[in-house]
């Protein structure tokens, strides 16, 4: 971190294509911000789905929407898994399980979403490991990475939670200025340590906003600029993820992934139209509905329209 | 034979285990919850018998007036008229110190002992079926001081002699392995709720014992559907059935769109 990342205020504004070719790299451990299907750098994930990467490890550290659809799309085929191949209350995830139950995407090892943020936790910290009384006991704990020892002060054993440094991280905020120092409003989930400690860092944001609105509230500075390396303006650039007090999840959408995603073929053929058919964020949104789709996330986010579920079992 | 109220039609299974997770958790308390049929039982305590029940997600929401069900934990609504929205470093350092009462978590799997599978059927590295893993399950049953497991379909399958992954720590091997491995005493499953009863764990041994019939339900059955031998008391009770209070708010308030009550 001392020689990688510079301490001086530089505009890192660049494409979501320039952000994709220039920091993510075939082979890299990658990790998303945010959780399960909220506050997602979907962008990102499309672009690394169209840039045609391979070989990307991933931490699943309740990856859902994002994991699957790479996993799915052939980028990822190695997952450290906390929570993955699963959406949640909407079910399995047919496309990332039937890759690892063939063979063709591995589990690198267990872990748990505590253990999870605590490997980044040690790495912002820049120290080994994190000690911690999870995982202990259990088939998590032995496919982890983690290693139990004998608490040299009390004497009981205790989980070491090894650091985690990703090589690229990307992260889905507010707003955030052209140097990268971004405001989240919401939980912040992992996202304090995973940006702090990636080895690159790409930012996306819902906008781009004055220097000056930063410094005079310098107390909602949730990641600063000297831990960034790329800053990506896309509005709505979680969808179908929600970006919380903004839009909600466009379940449509989730639910269409899950139905065509069962099949290969519905796998590319759900790929083929939303990303390699589309070159920008904005035409992706037409797709999916444009304006009047966004307008009515933005009331259900203020539970201002009843709550739908097409990817229920019987729909 | 199923739930009478079940086979009656004056409710559902769901709404029925719904009923019973809630009736479980007490009033001043605070519990981590997780997908599904754990949130709508917090949701109905909340709006029921316990309202200044603490409910927590993993991922940063503390101490919400929840307006509807969460698709995911890590929602707005997780903190909505919340007291914090915070992050999952600062919830699951309050659990680990011993801010969690309670742990409410689904499971795939169940052992004797309380022990959870929710990563793999079949074996690790050639799963029959991947499951989604831990999530924060292993932590909140590691860190929690009593946790409540809801299975809605207990059957040979589901209750067996070992869990083909221990995901979650129950009571691991029994008496006294739980502190052995270093996890805090006096920590542990309380409850595991299905569609046939309630369960506790026997005080030395440690295994999973039947204190409450729902209504309808006979030993029998109990006994049917599980691969290990479930201690079963003579003087069983049974189980208490929701009001039409109850029923309406899980209906109106807390699932209106039929998402998990409905199916």
């Amino acid at each position: 971190m001392r020689e990688n990342k510079s301490r001086e205020l530089k505009d890192k504004t660049m494409s979501v294509k320039e952000a994709v070719s220039q920091f993510i790299h075939d082979g890299d451990f990658i990790a998303s911000g945010g959780f399960g299907h909220v506050r997602v750098s979907m962008a990102i994930i499309y672009e690394i789905v169209r840039q045609k990467k391979r070989n990307l490890a991933m931490a699943g550290k309740t990856a859902v929407h994002d994991l699957d659809i790479l996993v799915g799309a052939g980028c990822v085929d190695r997952v450290e898994v906390a929570y993955s191949f699963g959406h949640e209350l909407r079910g399995l995830s047919p496309a990332s399980r039937r890759m690892v139950e063939t063979g063709q995407c591995r589990v690198l090892a267990e872990t748990s979403n505590a253990a999870y943020q605590w490997r980044f936790l040690a790495g912002m910290m820049g120290l080994p490991f994190i000690p911690s009384r999870n995982l202990l006991g259990t088939d998590t704990g032995n496919y982890s990475s983690c290693k139990v020892v004998k608490d040299p002060i009390i004497g009981k054993p205790i989980n070491l939670i090894p650091a985690a440094y990703p090589d690229v991280a990307f992260i889905h905020v507010h707003r955030c200025d052209i140097f990268g120092d971004a405001q989240i409003d919401s939980t912040v989930v992992e996202d304090i340590e995973l940006s702090r400690c990636a080895r690159r860092l790409i930012l996306t944001t819902e906008e781009i906003v004055d220097d000056e609105l930063i410094r005079r509230e310098p107390w909602k500075t949730k990641i600063p600029f000297f831990v960034v390396d790329a800053v990506v303006e896309v509005p709505y650039g979680s969808h179908p993820c929600e970006m919380p007090g903004m839009y909600y999840y466009d379940e449509e959408i989730i639910a269409e992934w899950l139905k065509v995603s069962r099949t290969p073929q519905g796998v590319d053929s759900y790929l083929q139209k939303y990303v390699f058919a589309v070159d920008t964020f904005e035409e992706y949104l037409e797709l999916c509905g444009c304006i009047k789709k966004i307008n009515y996330l933005k009331r259900r986010e203020f539970l201002k329209e009843p709550m739908i579920a097409p990817w229920r079992k019987e729909a | 034979m199923p739930i009478k109220g079940v086979t009656q039609g004056k409710y559902g299974l769901r709404e029925y285990l719904a009923f019973i997770g809630s009736s479980l958790l007490k009033d001043k308390k605070s519990v981590l919850v997780g997908t599904g049929l754990p949130m709508i039982a917090a949701m109905l305590a909340q709006k029921t018998h316990a309202p200044n029940l603490l409910i927590m997600f993993e991922a940063g929401g503390v101490g919400p007036l929840l307006p509807e069900l969460p698709v995911s934990v890590g929602e707005s609504t997780t903190y909505y008229r919340g007291v914090s929205a915070s992050s999952m470093h600062e919830v699951m350092s309050l659990c680990q110190a011993g801010y969690a009462d309670y742990a409410f978590l689904g499971a795939a799997q169940v052992d004797i002992h309380g022990n959870i599978n929710t990563t793999v059927i079949g074996a690790h590295d050639s799963p029959e079926v991947r499951l989604p893993g831990s999530g924060g399950a292993n932590d909140a049953a590691s860190f929690a001081h009593r946790v409540i497991t809801i299975i809605a379909n207990q059957s040979q399958r589901t209750f067996v002699n070992r869990v083909d992954f221990v995901t979650t720590p129950g009571y691991l091997q029994g008496s006294g392995a739980r502190e052995k491995a270093g996890l805090a005493s006096g920590s542990g499953p309380y409850r595991v709720i299905t569609q046939l009863g309630i369960f506790d764990f026997e005080e030395e041994t440690k295994k999973l014992r039947l204190i409450s019939l729902h209504p309808g339900v006979s030993p029998a059955e109990v006994k049917e559907n599980s691969q290990f031998a479930i201690i079963i008391p003579d003087d069983v009770g049974t189980s208490a059935e929701p009001t039409v209070k109850h029923l309406r708010i899980l209906r109106e308030e807390i699932d209106p769109a039929g998402v998990i009550l409905g199916k």
